[in-house]
């Protein structure tokens, strides 16, 4: 038996547009995005047998909207990375026959907040007795508190951590539909308002609506359709906890970890194979941690590797393309866009595209650390 | 119990927390510990999340910690408009396990607040329960 999970990604699509959209709720995000990706995979509605979304609005709202009867159905919702497990759930279950295709979808009026769910946690759960009491106030004030452990323990420089956002804005500006392109320096990052110190205001993630979905059907039938096959070669995921306080190191993931770990061992790779990653970009350590846990960089070097320009456009390891959450765009749950960006570099029609990348990572993150996914896609299967 | 609707937001114990907030009321910081790893934890737990045992049992910290990590909040939370910016903290017990809370009878300001500085537990009331909070212990009282 062949290494790799035995499936394709067929079909990969965005909303058209992605940014502030009034006029969509989030379900009209994700027809649009499932609309594109079946039909970017040269397929009608009918064929697809197989649902996966996050639980709200959930695969039954999904699959009624677009009139899909589903034999299989995922509602894995783990946050950001949800999408990055539902391809790895979807390749399990082509691979044992419940389902032959399935369509992935991700719509999120994460800015404009059309027909979505106000965001309360009960104050009797474990996160509402220990940690919003002390005025936490979404993943700006969780997701950051570990960075100040991380500098302190590695010396991760305040400017180091602004780099990250500069080196994405350089890929930014080569892709039309980023929402920020213009050029900034360090000074720039360090003179945006604080958010949450040592967070400014560059070095967190846009807010924004779209939406995103993909079409997963098995391997052997990677000639059938209209774009080329994008392998998934190799998939791992991974929790830790659901609280950012209780995570076992504040300098490391090990949910990025251990998914890194299974997903390059199911694909048989290591990092020199990899020509080209994308990390969930909530914020600006984030990067940080991935290239760590995924073992492009030994522990306290990543900030370092950043800024001296390997990730950025020229840079031996192109990272985050797209722009990023910093600078393309961030609905709530950027795992898909991370995603379909990686099935385009895999395919050559990125708007920033980088040479050859047989092989891309995607590492996605849920929660403040919580869970991960992570994904090898290829050209070529292994 | 009552929930305010407006203000900072208040916890709502369940019975596997109860212990805790008890100990809070009490002045007491109690968290839990294996009876057969020896191993103390936090958050409250019917099980070790080390050895999986569930012969498990509540004891009274020291209240001693020190400054693991921390942000410096810009953008309030309901109820936390009026202080200026405010210190979301991480500490780390001198039993070992961590947890959130804020830093009182300090400057909230990164000249301050610097890690691995010794703290002390103090209880402040919020509605019908006490919230630890951590202040600066000069003098070394860390662990």
């Amino acid at each position: 038996m062949s290494r790799g999970s035995g499936a394709i990604i067929a079909g990969a699509a965005e909303t058209d547009q992605v940014g502030k959209l009034p006029g969509y709720s989030g379900l009209a995000l994700h027809v649009e995005a499932a609309v594109n990706a079946v039909r970017d995979a040269g397929l009608r509605l009918r064929d697809i047998d197989g649902i996966a979304t996050v639980s709200s609005p959930g695969p039954t709202q999904i699959a009624h909207a677009l009139g899909i009867t589903p034999r299989w159905i995922d509602g894995t919702g783990v946050g950001g990375t949800s999408f990055l497990l539902h391809v790895r759930h979807a390749a399990a279950a082509i691979r044992a026959g419940y389902a032959q295709t399935v369509l992935v979808t991700h719509g999120q009026s994460g800015r404009s907040r059309i027909g979505e769910a106000p965001f309360r946690l009960p104050p009797s759960s474990p996160t509402g007795q220990f940690e919003v009491p002390y005025g936490t106030f979404g993943p700006t004030t969780t997701f950051t508190i570990t960075a100040l452990r991380y500098m302190k323990e590695f010396g991760l420089t305040e400017s180091q951590l602004a780099y990250v956002a500069v080196a994405q804005r350089r890929w930014a500006a080569k892709n039309p539909r980023a929402a920020y392109r213009d050029p900034i320096t360090v000074e720039d990052v360090l003179a945006s308002r604080l958010i949450a110190y040592p967070f400014h205001l560059l070095e967190c993630c846009l807010v924004t609506d779209g939406g995103g979905a993909l079409v997963i059907t098995s391997a052997d039938r990677a000639g059938d359709f209209p774009k080329p096959a994008v392998h998934v070669l190799g998939t791992g995921e991974a929790a830790e906890a659901p609280m950012i306080s209780q995570l076992a190191d504040f300098t490391e993931s090990r949910a990025f970890r251990l998914a890194g770990q299974a997903a390059f061992a199911e694909a048989g790779i290591g990092v020199a194979d990899v020509g080209h990653l994308m990390i969930y970009d909530a914020f600006a350590h984030v990067p940080i941690y991935g290239l760590e846990a995924l073992g492009f960089v030994a522990k306290g070097e990543a900030g370092a590797f950043i800024a001296d320009g390997n990730t950025e456009p020229g840079g031996r390891l192109p990272l985050n393309t797209n722009g990023g959450g910093l600078s393309y765009t961030h609905t709530g749950m950027y795992g898909m866009f991370a995603i379909t960006e990686a099935v385009r570099q895999v395919r050559g029609e990125a708007a920033a595209q980088v040479e050859s990348p047989d092989i891309s990572v995607v590492l996605g993150n849920g929660g403040s650390f919580a869970t991960a996914g992570v994904l090898v896609l290829g050209r070529q299967p292994r | 119990m009552t929930v305010p609707i407006s203000g900072k937001p208040v916890p709502v114990p369940t019975p596997e927390t109860q212990p805790f907030w008890d100990g809070c009321a009490a002045g007491e910081l109690r968290i839990q510990r294996c009876a057969e790893c020896g191993k103390p934890y936090f958050d409250p737990r019917p099980v070790c999340p080390d050895c999986g045992s569930a012969d498990v049992e509540w004891f009274t910290a020291t209240g001693r910690a020190t400054l693991y990590s921390y942000v410096i909040n810009h953008r309030p939370a309901p109820g936390f408009e009026d202080g200026g910016p405010y210190a979301i903290a991480v500490v780390q017990l001198a039993e070992g396990p961590r947890m959130m809370t804020n830093l009182v009878g300090v400057p909230n300001t990164p000249e301050d607040l610097v890690l691995d500085m010794p703290l002390r537990v103090t209880f402040e009331r919020r509605g019908d329960v006490y919230l630890p909070m951590f202040t600066p212990a000069p003098g070394g009282a860390g662990p």
